[in-house]
């Protein structure tokens, strides 16, 4: 009630005082994604507690200590959820902070909150200016007044400023190119003076090559640019109304950065422009998967959040003592003597730990109850968890009212959704998600929304669920309920990338073994990876070529007079008069004629579009097919075959690992075909077969092909022996 | 009322997000709140210095729940609650001799004996608790003795005006507005004295820095800046090296506006004061929070300092405001003696955004940065308190905190 009084006595004094407009944010509390299912199904993200808080906690809190005024909260996923929880919440009331709630149920999408907003606003007008817009699982400290009247003041200057962006250094993995927070690397460019954002990407950067492409016209119109790799995108954006009404006037905008940005970017739209605002000290950061929800868990455990960390009581949350080595304690723990609490762990109220656990980096919520001798290590428990004896869990995630008995494991990445049972003696199997829910079906997941998930309604499906789990036992063991979900596909493989548990080292391995390999053939032609570039420079991804290469660039001439031999139709004789002219003026031997026609035939199939291997393998055996007239003039003898099939070797590392796969099938075509000969296949196999394992991966895959050759000779020889007897 | 209680909420909320820095504006805050708070509290006829301490007292728990570190907020509520009982005893005493007088005067015959037996019982019981207030350090007997004055003493002042003779009535309402004024007038008082410490501290300034003496103090406090600026106001020519104070570096603040009052001053690292004590005549510190122990809740590295100081036989100095005497010790298992801040003051996230990702390796944070806003000196290390009372030894610190709070409100 004091509240709303205060609000419209300000909204009064607004009128009177133009200058002076209040603080407005607008908070997304759906992500309109589905990267924390299964655990959304049942609540929304806004209210998953991030070290016993729920996330929607820690953003009004720090909204509120900015000093904004107003939130407009928009719900669309669970929106009663949201709207129940924050009316009995402490913000229901705030003598600071007016929270509003907005609830829609049509949006899928970030654009569509956006201009449904806009369609709410123009009616009641309640965004009088500038605003603030995050999203409802942000984790910040940072202040907001100085940047608002920084944004405003820029506003002033340039009317197309309508949107500043919050940006934090945050150095991404070199390994995985992934930030810690578990998304993709960051490539932004921004002009070292006025910091206006020219370039934004964060998909399609191609992380083996290490490059990114820039549009000439960027390095045309500005006279510096700076390019950062090294940036977090803090999801925190300063936007005037005019957003609003751009979302409304492209209704095809759905992503914030993905179309909006993006748009505003390359389609000049009108001339707006975005700014960038780095920042300092501060603490910002978003929880968008598994992989954010453990770094920024503990991230405020470190106190990097401070003062929204778990001793001090900021929102609804009750302050719990913090001890020695970074371990918070709530006071009605009941903690066994031999229990051994490590550092880095949060215990909630009226939490029991049992006789003989080991409990480390994990943060346990309130109510729970812990079995003796039981392991749980860099895991989120959260409230009224059973776990009997003996269990081991590890980096999982384990949701309200789960039950784990006795004996059960929990390998890496496990998410429990709320109200699993897991059997006894049960092994979950690593990156597995298990809810009470089945998954839904293939159709609504290509929907990439929360809003899906709480239309369906839930509660029929899990009452007549429980049902069927109890006739019939459950994928968790005979005494578990529960489905474990499938992971989609393409998503496999990634799954790692986005999970709560660290990478596993022998994916490190595999992506460093990569890396690694790529460096090697990479050399030569070195990429300046981040810095400033002067307008001189066309683009960064110019190919250095070193001027002494003389075959590189016979290579390259073979390669045009190829594709212009294959374009024009030119007859095969023609062909070998041209590449003879340019082996004289080259200076090269035939065999090197022969290795880059072969190089130049292989790179045509590659480039050719293909969708699978076979294609591939295809167009690549009727190229071969087709020219073989040309080749075979360059590879009458042995040594001049065992050259091409050791370009070939090299292509398939190095340039065109597509082939790699393939390697044996094209070697049968080739010798099917009379380019090469037994003679030069058993010589190649013989000198390879001293070299290190890692030059013998052709070799062992050519394994069958060689010995099926080395069999057919020797019966030919018994044959000739047998002719002779 | 609901207006009270929204500007306790408000500043509950600046004390939980910690908006509110330095003991002396925390407690200049908590005390006008309470003056508030007693201003609109309403008073029945009865008990009512209970109601009073007990409506203090609610809203002094949220406020010391809000920011336990600081504890300046519980000293000011203590204090507060003390003004309440004082005030109350003053006037009971006041009121039983005006009793007995007019006892004495219209003596009728009737009930006499009960009266007169009942009003000395009273009265005496009155005595024991004026003797026990003039006694103040909380003996044995006081703590174990189950009835505080509080208890006793209302009752006494209700039962006293439940005699018939209107000119007691007329006496007890006067005795009730006079009770609020009495502790609002107090609370005044404490206010004065919350904002007047600096200048009573300075004022002993001359007495204690000598000319052509060197200073040293570390991190910045404002009772130190006044402290020195007033020697210097007094022609005292002296030198002052500031430790920088890591990781806050407040120190740079402090040499700055010496600097600008025309100071000689020198910035050092923490980690010099060691190399620098043997040239220091005297260590001048303000404390955070003074414990009943004497022990000194100061900015983090000023143990160091102390133990520097000790080592060469320096002078370790520690000025503080009455409103920081804290009537708990160290070991008391509610004081919660320190606060961890953000790391990021020490390092800077961008730099080692490297170390912290958990995607990698074990998935356990490796680099673990703490970073403590207090340090705790014990008595044996301080050479000498001065407050606004003037100069005291370690040992006696007990002594003139029983003088500001009374025993019944150490545990709130």
């Amino acid at each position: 009630m004091g509240a709303q009084k205060k609000g419209g006595a300000r909204v009064s004094e607004d009128s009177e005082e133009q200058s002076r407009q209040r603080l407005q944010a607008i908070l997304l509390a759906d992500s309109f994604t589905t990267k924390f299912r299964p655990v959304t199904l049942e609540r929304p993200k806004v209210l998953l507690p991030l070290v016993n808080v729920p996330m929607i906690d820690y953003t009004l809190a720090w909204l509120e200590s900015a000093g904004i005024e107003e939130v407009f909260v928009f719900c669309c996923a669970h929106s009663t959820q949201v709207i129940d929880y924050l009316e009995t919440s402490e913000w229901h009331s705030h003598p600071n902070l007016v929270v509003r709630t907005i609830e829609s149920h049509k949006s899928i999408s970030a654009g569509d909150a956006l201009r449904y907003i806009y369609e709410q606003q123009t009616e009641t007008s309640q965004i009088q200016g500038d605003f603030v817009l995050v999203s409802g699982d942000t984790v910040s400290n940072m202040p907001l007044a100085d940047l608002i009247q920084e944004h405003r003041e820029r506003k002033k200057r340039d009317e197309k400023a309508i949107m500043t962006m919050v940006i934090k250094k945050s150095k991404p993995s070199l390994i995985t190119h992934q930030s810690r927070l578990g998304t993709d690397q960051l490539f932004i460019a921004v002009d070292p003076l006025t910091k206006q954002l020219l370039h934004y990407e964060e998909d399609k950067v191609d992380y083996a090559r290490g490059s990114v492409c820039l549009d000439k016209s960027l390095m045309e119109s500005n006279p510096s640019v700076l390019l950062y790799n090294d940036m977090q995108d803090c999801y925190i954006d300063i936007c005037s109304p005019e957003v609003l009404s751009l979302f409304e006037d492209n209704f095809d905008y759905q992503h914030l950065r993905r179309h909006f940005v993006k748009g505003v970017l390359v389609d000049d739209i009108m001339g707006y422009k975005i700014f960038t605002h780095e920042i300092g000290s501060s603490y910002a950061a978003r929880v968008d998967n598994f992989r954010s929800y453990d770094t920024v868990s503990k991230d405020i455990i470190q106190r990097w959040t401070y003062p929204y960390v778990p001793d001090i009581n900021f929102g609804g949350n009750r302050p719990v003592k913090l001890g020695r080595q970074g371990i918070y304690r709530a006071c009605d723990v009941v903690q066994s003597r031999s229990a051994d609490v490590g550092a880095s762990t949060v215990v909630g109220y009226g939490t029991k730990i049992g006789n003989g656990d080991r409990i480390l980096n994990s943060v346990i919520g309130n109510g729970c109850s812990i079995g003796s001798n039981v392991v749980i290590e860099g895991s989120y428990i959260w409230n009224n968890v059973t776990i009997e004896d003996g269990c081991e869990i590890r980096n999982a995630i384990v949701c309200d009212g789960v039950r784990i008995r006795a004996g059960a494991v929990l390998e890496p990445g496990v998410v429990l959704s709320f109200k699993v049972v897991v059997g006894r003696d049960f092994v979950v199997p690593a990156y597995s998600k298990v809810s009470l829910l089945q998954q839904p079906m293939k159709e609504d997941s290509d929907e990439e929304l929360e809003y899906a998930d709480s239309s369906s309604g839930t509660a029929d499906r899990l009452s007549g669920l429980s049902l069927e789990m109890e006739s019939k036992g459950s994928e968790l063991g005979p005494d578990g309920a529960g489905y474990i979900w499938e992971v989609c596909e393409g998503a496999h493989d990634e799954e790692w990338k986005h999970s709560v548990a660290p990478i596993p080292e022998d994916k490190l391995a595999e992506i460093t073994q990569a890396m690694d390999d790529y460096d090697d053939m990479e050399d030569e032609s070195v990429v300046p990876t981040s810095g400033e570039l002067k307008s001189d420079a066309d683009s960064i991804n110019t190919d250095v070529n070193d001027p002494g290469d003389d075959y590189g660039y016979f290579e390259k001439e073979v390669e045009g007079t190829f594709l212009r031999a294959v374009e024009e139709g030119i007859k095969v004789e023609l062909g070998v008069l041209e590449i003879n002219s340019l082996r004289l003026s080259y200076n090269m031997e035939s065999a090197d004629c022969a290795g880059a026609i072969f190089y130049s035939m292989m790179k045509l199939a590659v480039d050719t579009p293909h969708s699978s291997a076979s294609e591939l393998y295809k167009t690549a055996s009727s190229i071969i097919a087709k020219w073989k007239g040309l080749l075979g003039f360059y590879v009458k003898q042995t040594d001049e075959q065992i050259e091409v099939i050791m370009k070939f070797e090299e292509m398939c590392q190095e340039t065109a690992k597509e082939l790699g796969p393939l390697f044996a099938q094209i070697l049968h075509v080739l010798y099917e075909k009379d380019v090469v000969q037994e003679d030069a296949i058993m010589r190649w196999a013989e000198e390879k077969a001293g070299a290190d394992e890692a030059d013998k991966v052709y070799l062992q895959q050519c394994e069958t092909f060689i010995q099926w050759l080395k069999e057919a000779s020797e019966e030919e020889d018994e044959d000739d022996d047998e002719e002779e007897d | 009322m609901p207006d009270v209680q929204s500007t306790v909420l408000e500043f509950v909320n600046k004390l939980r997000k910690r908006k509110i820095e330095g003991s002396q504006a925390t407690a200049k805050c908590t005390v006008e709140l309470l003056r508030s708070v007693i201003s609109q509290q309403r008073v029945p006829h009865s008990n009512q210095a209970s109601a009073l301490i007990d409506a203090v007292k609610a809203v002094g728990e949220q406020l010391v729940a809000a920011n336990p570190v600081e504890l300046a907020v519980g000293n000011v509520v203590r204090r507060v609650l003390h003004i309440i009982r004082e005030e109350d005893l003053s006037l009971a005493t006041a009121a039983m001799a005006g009793l007995d007088l007019l006892d004495a005067s219209d003596d009728d015959g009737e009930d006499d004996n009960c009266k007169v037996v009942g009003y000395s019982a009273m009265s005496a019981a009155v005595a024991a608790a004026a003797a026990r207030s003039t006694l103040r350090p909380p003996s044995l007997q006081t703590l174990l003795e189950g009835t505080p004055e509080s208890a006793a003493v209302p009752y006494t002042s209700s039962s006293g005006a439940d005699s018939e003779s209107k000119s007691k009535s007329a006496d007890k309402s006067s005795i009730t507005r006079k009770l609020k004024h009495d502790v609002i007038e107090g609370v005044n008082h404490l206010i004065l004295e919350i904002s007047g410490c600096h200048e009573q501290i300075a004022e002993q300034a001359i007495e204690h820095i000598h000319q052509n003496e060197v200073i040293l103090t570390l991190g910045s406090s404002r009772t130190v800046l006044e402290f020195l600026c007033a020697a210097k106001e007094k022609k005292r020519s002296f030198r002052v090296f500031v430790a920088e104070g890591a990781p806050r570096y407040q120190g740079h603040l402090l040499a700055k506006e010496l600097v600008a009052r025309g100071l000689q001053t020198t910035v050092i690292t923490d980690s010099a004061v060691f190399a620098m004590i043997s040239r220091v005549n005297m260590v001048i510190i303000g404390a955070h929070a003074v414990m009943a122990n004497g022990g000194v809740i100061g900015p983090v590295g000023v143990n160091m300092a102390a133990l520097a100081a000790k080592k060469h036989a320096v002078p370790f100095v520690v000025l503080a405001g009455s409103h920081k005497l804290c009537p708990l010790y160290p070991h008391n298992p509610e004081v919660l003696l320190n606060e961890l801040r953000s790391p990021s003051e020490l390092l800077d996230f961008g730099e080692v955004s490297d170390c912290l990702d958990f995607g990698a390796g074990s998935g356990s944070p490796l680099l673990q940065v703490v970073n403590p806003t207090f340090d705790y000196v014990p008595p044996s290390l301080v050479s000498l308190f001065i407050t606004d009372t003037g100069g005291h030894n370690p040992s006696y610190m007990y002594r003139l905190i029983a003088d500001y709070y009374s025993a019944d409100d150490l545990v709130m």
